[in-house]
């Protein structure tokens, strides 16, 4: 497939540009919006030299937005923390359990193992409504409504099943005449495990875990139902945000700048081994 | 010979040591079954209340009232139209994100270090949360000061109204649903057309095939398995979305984006009817099931063969 015509090149040259443009466009827009004042933002035509300024930043790291009914208080700041505990909390519980499972799906032919395995996949397609639903209802005779407990335990079933497939991948790649030869030389399956099969698998641990992150920061619907303001992480608080502070589109544009930065930082750090867990999750188990 | 029949045959000599070496992967995946079983629960619970009158502000009207949560459904043109909602939904957006997903992989094919600075800026959509992005299209969209509505203006469109407008919402929509998950098949796509064996296009290129011919008759039979598995993956993600219509619009204008969960969710909440709620989920789910048994299927197929056991 050689495009070497000059027609074929400008055409790819085009499309390219064009891809770029569409999907780069709203989040540099929304970024240079949060920098900006709101009679800037409503200024007509728009323009892309202002003068910029922090008083949004400044008003949601205080937590005092000033609007035309008043000083709000709104604490943006707690909604930011909630996804950092929220997110980390999942992950690390979803690695205790998951790691371990995955090993004993790649390692062990055992009765039961891929009903196991599948049940545990096939929440990767149940609809989140039909379990968020019910729990709901169990989670207010539990009193774990509205706890941290509560929300990184539903967090697993995002969680978990990407963690256990990604990695039983990777235990699967690597050949366990290593960790025969090691349990030969006098050693337990425990420190086979530890020493042997888990730093070998480290690079899809690292994808599964990078990946789970991102996707329970980027979760909605879990936390819209099961947390009230004060559990709440960025997704809802920003919804919620958007409602209370009514016009202040500089402070909303800076509140989403505040929510996508993590994902987005994490994204980029990591993207050789976001695109291997991506495609590995997808294709290849 | 396998790690399992290492531990039984280093165990045999004793008893108790042997049912450790077989009780072993149970012990292994026990915990990460258990977690997941206390939330398999509440699915029971659910697919029970679908069958039960039982609204939350009238507690004492419950009972069981069998199936006719769901036969009330067939004479209810608010669950057609989330029926034709929801359909058509995926239908769009995973029509769209696939030629465009395809369109750009193909873009970038080479792996150059610019196609691969482009491809790794393509991962931010994807990794912005979707209700997140909902409201940054908002922003883009509001008829006062939106970019996209100035800009739409400057075309001589008056008056386009996006989300809230009947008639463009799903558009509107489908288009933020294009901008999240199309990079998703992207880099999928772009992962498949990497890993194809050369020689075919070599042999193709020397014996001066046209174009189209090595595209439809080389490349995109080449890429089917890969295809399949990335449409599969977002016809189940895209039949069941929420985040991006509830952030949008609610649901509205009107009922005009009424997908599945938006409903039950209402239904829920605003309705508080859990056994409609219930009843409406079990359907979804029912739809879901199927097609994902059609794409575990599927994406078993490709697991072997990526192995090499095919």
């Amino acid at each position: 497939m050689d495009h070497s015509s000059l027609a074929g090149r400008i055409f790819r040259g085009i499309a390219l540009a064009l891809v770029l443009v569409f999907f780069m466009f709203p989040i540099v827009w929304i970024l240079l919006m949060s920098f900006q004042t709101n009679e800037q933002i409503l200024r007509i035509p728009p323009r892309i030299l202002f003068e910029p300024t922090l008083a949004n930043y400044e008003a949601l790291i205080s937590g005092q937005l000033r609007t035309a009914a008043g000083n709000l208080q709104i604490e943006f700041m707690r909604n930011l923390m909630n996804s950092f505990v929220l997110s980390s909390a999942s992950v690390i519980l979803a690695l205790l359990l998951g790691v371990p499972a995955a090993y004993a799906f790649a390692r062990f032919k055992f009765r039961l193992g891929e009903t196991i395995a599948f049940t545990l996949l096939s929440f990767r397609f149940a609809p989140p409504l039909l379990v968020l639903l019910p729990l709901s209802l169990y989670y207010q005779q539990l009193g774990l409504n509205d706890t941290y407990f509560g929300i990184v335990w539903v967090y697993q079933l995002i969680a978990l099943p990407l963690i256990l497939w990604i990695v039983r991948g990777y235990f699967e790649d690597i050949s366990p005449d290593i960790e025969h030869a090691y349990r030969l030389a006098g050693h337990s399956w425990r420190e086979a495990f530890t020493r042997i099969a888990v730093p070998l698998a480290g690079p899809g641990i690292a994808a599964a875990g990078l990946l789970s992150f991102i996707f329970c920061w980027n979760n909605f619907v879990f936390a819209l139902i099961l947390a009230s303001a004060d559990k709440q992480p960025v997704t809802v608080g920003a919804l919620a945000f958007v409602t209370a502070s009514g016009i202040q589109y500089g402070q909303i544009a800076a509140a989403i700048v505040l929510s996508v930065t993590p994902t987005l930082l994490l994204a980029l750090y990591a993207q050789r081994y976001l695109v291997e867990g991506l495609s590995l999750g997808a294709v290849k188990g | 010979m396998s790690m399992a029949q290492l531990v039984e045959t280093e165990a045999a000599p004793r008893r108790t040591k042997r049912w450790r070496g077989r009780l072993l992967p149970y012990l292994l995946s026990l915990p990460a079954l258990l977690v997941c079983i206390a939330i398999l629960v509440p699915f029971v619970t659910a697919a029970v209340y679908s069958l039960q009158r039982y609204r939350l502000n009238l507690p004492y009207l419950r009972g069981f009232i069998g199936v006719d949560n769901y036969i009330d459904f067939l004479s209810d043109p608010a669950f057609w139209n989330t029926l034709k909602i929801s359909l058509v939904y995926t239908a769009v957006t995973v029509i769209a994100e696939l030629l465009l997903g395809l369109g750009i992989a193909l873009l970038l094919r080479r792996p150059t270090r610019f196609h691969n600075a482009v491809s790794i800026m393509l991962l931010l959509p994807l990794m912005t949360a979707p209700a997140i992005a909902a409201l940054m299209w908002k922003l883009m969209t509001n008829p006062s000061f939106g970019i996209l509505s100035y800009l739409v203006g400057l075309l001589g469109v008056h008056d386009f109204k996006w989300a809230s407008d009947p008639s463009t919402a799903l558009f509107t929509v489908v288009l933020v649903d294009v901008w999240v998950y199309t990079p998703f098949i992207m880099i999928l796509l772009l992962a498949g057309l990497r890993s194809l064996p050369r020689q075919p296009f070599e042999a193709a290129a020397l014996d001066g095939v046209p174009a189209s011919f090595v595209f439809f008759r080389i490349t995109l039979p080449m890429l089917a398995p890969y295809i399949i598995t990335a449409s599969l993956f977002r016809l189940l993600d895209s039949i069941q979305q929420f985040d991006i219509v509830y952030a949008m619009t609610q649901g509205g204008p009107g009922d005009r984006l009424m997908v599945f969960q938006v409903q039950a969710y209402l239904e829920f909440f605003q309705y508080t009817n859990v056994g409609r709620s219930a009843a409406l989920l079990m359907i979804l789910w029912l739809i879901t099931n199927i097609l994902s048994n059609i794409f575990i299927k599927n994406w078993l197929r490709l697991r072997a063969r990526a192995h090499g056991h095919a």
